[in-house]
């Protein structure tokens, strides 16, 4: 392990004053499964933990009229463990019921999945699908910025220094819509996505009235695909325009061939998985899902 | 950078320990070379194998991926505190019983989990289990034997011996 200084904060303020003293290789602590393994490695230069998990409001799940706030250190089992987040928004719990297995779901939180950036994390398309918004708290004040925006290429984000995310917003769902998560591994459990999809869908009858399309571990970042929300929306549900907009995302998808996959299956993927989370989100917009 | 010796006071099987560990140590590296509990094993480092696994507040958790730091005035369990001097805990007499090991280095670790499986399901179902060990790497058993022991562990278990 490189060498790494460790405080506690117990307030938000604590950590952004903890964070900007820390500097440029300060990092959150929230589970620790990615940074703690990065640092040990070396593949992130980090000198300084800011355990964030005793902060209060980042450890909480709350519940209000309009939607919930996820606090970002939440770890994925009181995430997938919450009766009314499994009911309201079932792709969140798709997600992260996967990340790893029990001992990382103990720790692992959707701030740590959102700021490690990978363009394999599975909660973020989940997440950009349900429309959620980062809480950014910095030096500068604070700031909300959609999922969909959040990161800019492998590991990095819009994070400036002495900024860490404090919690992640989810609307409740408008009547009629359904989301829905999943990602494609050679084997059951613990991998790494070759391919990840999320889908949001307002359905009116039959006739699709929103969508939002996200996939992951085929471009730099998790990637948002509006060509294929376009494919669908004003259209009514059927398997031409399901089987469309699975092209428009294969369109989309810029993969890499490595170890996990190749450019041609991740692109089949792109399509397959886009297509099935469609069915599933509309299964789950007429309530059946 | 030169980190500083730090002074960690936790429970830690049951009893209360005070012990020095450097800053950057993981809770796994304490364990093992500050308070000379080598029972956690250090598999991959990073997380994917379960050879490490400690339950953490009530919680599984891979101790490799815990800073030592982490665990001030916090109750960790690792595999030395399952057994009382009188009796191995049951989930160790099964693993004996129905030959859920080979070479080892992964029982550790399979036997904390499954102990916070128990914990939390005491009577799950093979798909539970095996969802719950999923984070759990062994490359000997195959895992049929380890599954079976543990479930054979919870029925024991829970006709109240």
């Amino acid at each position: 392990m490189q060498p790494v200084k460790y405080q506690r904060a117990t307030t938000v303020a604590e950590a952004v004053r903890l964070l900007q003293e820390g500097g440029e290789y300060a990092r959150p602590l929230a589970g620790g499964t990615d940074v703690i393994v990065q640092a040990r490695e070396r593949r992130r230069e980090i000198d300084y933990f800011v355990d964030i998990k005793h902060i209060p409001e980042l450890m909480h799940v709350r519940h209000d009229a309009n939607g919930v706030t996820i606090g970002a250190a939440v770890p994925c089992y009181l995430i997938y463990g919450d009766a009314e987040i499994v009911k309201t928004w079932p792709a969140l719990a798709d997600a992260t019921h996967v990340i790893g297995g029990t001992a990382i779901q103990g720790r692992a939180s959707l701030g740590g999945n959102l700021c490690n950036s990978s363009p394999a994390a599975d909660s973020i398309p989940a997440m950009i699908a349900l429309g959620a918004v980062a809480h950014i708290v910095g030096p500068k004040g604070e700031r909300d910025v959609p999922v969909a925006e959040f990161c800019t290429s492998p590991g990095r984000n819009v994070l400036g220094v002495g900024e860490f995310v404090t919690a992640i917003r989810f609307a409740k769902p408008e009547p009629g819509s359904g989301a829905a998560w999943q990602r494609f591994i050679p084997r059951n459990e613990m991998d790494i996505a070759v391919v990840n999809a999320g889908v949001y869908l307002r359905l009116d009858r039959n006739t699709v009235r929103d969508a939002r399309v996200a996939i992951g571990a085929v471009a730099p970042t998790p990637l948002v695909v509006p060509e294929a929300a376009q494919a669908l929306v004003g259209k009514a549900l059927s398997d031409q325009t399901i089987a469309a907009a699975g092209d428009a995302a294969k369109a989309a998808a810029r993969p890499i061939d490595d170890m996990r996959g190749s450019v041609k299956q991740r692109r089949h993927l792109s399509k397959v998985l886009t297509e099935r989370m469609i069915r599933r989100a509309a299964e789950r917009a007429r309530g059946q899902g | 950078m030169k980190t500083d010796r730090i002074v960690i006071t936790a429970t830690i099987n049951g009893e209360e320990r005070t012990f020095l560990a450097d800053e950057r140590d993981s809770l796994l590296e304490a364990l093992r070379e500050r308070i000379g509990l080598t029972g956690a094993k250090e598999g991959c480092n990073n997380g994917n194998c379960g050879a490490c696994a400690v339950i953490l507040d009530g919680r599984l958790v891979n101790s490799c991926c815990v800073m030592a730091a982490e665990v001030q005035g916090g109750t960790v369990t690792t595999v030395e505190g399952l057994a009382t001097p009188e009796a191995l805990h049951p989930l160790q007499q099964a693993f004996l019983e129905d030959a859920a090991l080979q070479c080892g280095i992964c029982t550790p670790g399979f036997l904390v989990a499954a102990k916070a499986l128990l914990d939390h399901h005491p009577r799950p179902t093979e798909h539970e289990a095996r969802f719950w060990l999923a984070g759990n790497l062994c490359r000997c058993t195959g895992y049929d034997k380890i599954i079976r022991a543990v479930l054979n562990a919870a029925d024991e278990m829970s006709n109240g011996r």
